[in-house]
């Protein structure tokens, strides 16, 4: 059963070949015998999750859900706000909050008779690629336990990769779906910014912040995609006025579908084994009939330094809410209310997540605001209007997701500029807002996953799932399984 | 640029943090490296072109300004460190 795509197992459960609370109860064995070696979980909702199996598989005989998830399993990373379950960011300062209510997405999926059986393990607040600044200790990879899992949604990437759940919901900033998707070997699906709720998603950067899933296989991120994206009264910068369907048949050939690929990206600091995999999906949807096309894309230098100063300055403000009066972490030391706030945040935050703080204060304050802040607002202008322009040349782009694959834990952790080097591929779609799917296209010399992205215009998602579904039906790295001493 | 003792005692004091000596150090130094490779912006010709703050134009999707019942009281102490039913609780700010 492990093994079943999600939307099979929701089929079974539909044709009464297995019931909820035997999927809910296979699923939570896997994450006890597993957690221990990986440290995917933060929290498992067992008792809530079995009780829930129940209830949902009543309603489904009754007829009374019938979406195409109903009665699967799913893990939430850990900054998507559940009710009356423990919701911590991977952070000290939110140790016991428990949320009064459940994010927009949740309240979908649990519409949809899904059912969540625990938070997934992150970087602190979701800064970080590699899973390894959390408060909670470190994602491993299931492909090598000594190597890391990428991040932020480390913990969502690596619970699929491992069979602990069948599907996942992570968030992207700045890649934080589709690096952990490229390094643990599975799927993910970044939405245009505004086609999901943000609301209940603890915030780091707002105008750069979307939930996505993550599976095996796209169809799978496809059916999520489609229960949680629309408007939200509560969101108002969820835009789309239409949901998605994804209910196009298989295309066996990509007749028409033009595909950019950028040249440059396939030199300099790239991992030989990670260009060639790369380059080789590209040779794969030109041989289902894509056109694959090369060009330069434009600004590559300037995305990484435009992505930080702004993520960090939207950090800097979204972070002040952290107060020790409200909720989270309040430093027992403190006596003045100044020492409230100032002790509470240095005691409560990891160094990441200050190091981020201190940054965006930096960009952010006089005389140093428009050299920076303005600069990179600036910059971010110049990326999206170059993304407009390529996207009347091209449908989508195809282009690596990280320059290497999994690293070994501890790498990167001390060089922080080296990490954000590491997103080099992501950062520029978050700054326009666009459409991305990450991929499984092969293994390097050590065995290690490689993926790649396809990047669409805005709400293309239609789109990129029809090309990624006919590279997932003639390739099988997304069939692969890790295996090792932890299995 | 130039990241010394005095700038990031001023960048604690906008964060509203307290950093170790250790912590100090080392974010002088990873602070250092960092602008200066974002720096690199200046490179750039900026001139004229508009600031971008968020991904499109259209922003706001508004809702109809109806009232509608908010969490209770009792909801939204029940995260706080300190409460006592019925006001979050903070030191004393007026002598």
């Amino acid at each position: 059963m492990l093994n079943m795509t999600a939307l099979a197992l929701a089929k079974a459960i539909r044709a009464k070949k297995l019931s909820v609370t035997e999927a809910v109860a296979e699923y939570i064995k896997q994450i006890e015998q597993t957690n221990p070696h990986l440290n995917t979980f933060l929290t498992v909702s067992k008792d809530t999750a079995l009780a829930r199996a129940q209830t949902i598989q009543a309603q489904i005989a009754a007829g009374e859900i019938t979406s195409p998830l109903a009665g699967v399993p799913i893990a939430l990373k850990d900054n998507i706000s559940t009710l009356g379950i423990r919701t911590t960011c991977a952070a000290k300062m939110l140790e016991n909050y428990v949320p009064v209510y459940n994010a927009t997405v949740v309240d979908r999926l649990e519409q949809a008779g899904m059912i969540v059986i625990g938070k997934l393990n992150m970087d602190e607040f979701a800064m970080g690629g590699s899973s390894e600044t959390g408060a909670y200790g470190t994602v491993r990879n299931p492909w090598d336990t000594e190597r890391v899992a990428g991040g932020s949604s480390g913990g969502s990437a690596a619970a699929v990769a491992a069979g602990e759940v069948p599907l996942a919901l992570g968030s992207d900033t700045g890649g934080s779906i589709r690096q952990p998707c490229a390094f643990c070997g599975v799927t993910g699906i970044k939405p245009t910014y505004g086609a999901v709720s943000r609301y209940g998603l603890v915030a780091y950067a707002s105008s750069l912040d979307q939930v996505g899933s993550i599976g095996r296989t796209i169809d799978d991120c496809a059916a999520v995609l489609s229960l949680i994206a629309g408007p939200d009264d509560n969101d108002s910068t969820c835009v789309i006025s239409k949901t998605f369907t994804f209910d196009t048949p298989l295309l066996e050939r990509l007749a028409g579908f033009r595909i950019g690929l950028p040249r440059n990206y396939f030199a300099g600091g790239i991992n030989a084994d990670v260009a060639q995999a790369v380059l080789a999906a590209a040779k794969e949807l030109a041989a289902a009939g894509a056109q694959v096309e090369e060009f330069d894309m434009p600004l590559m230098d300037y995305m990484v330094p435009a992505y930080y100063i702004i993520a960090c300055a939207e950090a800097s403000s979204n972070l002040s809410r952290y107060d020790g009066l409200k909720y989270g972490y309040r430093s027992p030391a403190a006596e003045t209310l100044a020492e409230v706030y100032r002790l509470s945040r240095s005691e409560g935050f990891g160094l990441e997540v200050k190091r981020r703080i201190m940054l965006g204060s930096f960009v952010l304050s006089s005389g140093y605001y428009d050299a920076y802040y303005k600069k990179a607002l600036q910059t971010r202008t110049l990326i999206k209007q170059a993304y407009d322009r390529l996207f009347e040349r091209f449908d989508m782009i195809l282009s690596p997701v990280a320059p290497t694959t999994a690293y070994k834990l501890g790498e990167n952790v001390d060089d922080p500029l080296k990490m954000y080097m590491g997103d080099i591929y992501t950062v520029s779609v978050n700054l326009a807002g666009l459409p991305a799917v990450a991929l499984p296209c092969g293994f390097d010399r050590q065995n290690l996953p490689i993926g790649f992205q396809l990047i669409g215009a805005a709400f293309s998602e239609s789109k990129l799932v029809s090309a990624a579904r006919t590279y997932q039906h003639r390739t099988s790295f997304h069939l692969q399984q890790p295996g090792g001493a932890w299995v | 640029m130039e990241i010394d003792a005095q700038l990031i005692a001023y960048l604690e004091e906008l964060s509203c943090l307290i950093l170790s000596e250790r912590e100090k150090q080392r974010l002088t130094d990873d602070l250092r490296e960092i602008l200066n490779s974002m720096a690199r912006l200046e490179e750039l010709n900026t001139t004229g072109v508009p600031e971008r703050s968020h991904p499109f134009d259209n922003v706001n999707a508004f809702r109809e300004d109806v009232v509608q019942p908010s969490l209770s009281r009792e909801h939204i102490l029940q995260n706080a460190p300190a409460h006592n039913s019925e006001f979050f609780i903070a030191p004393k700010t007026v002598e």
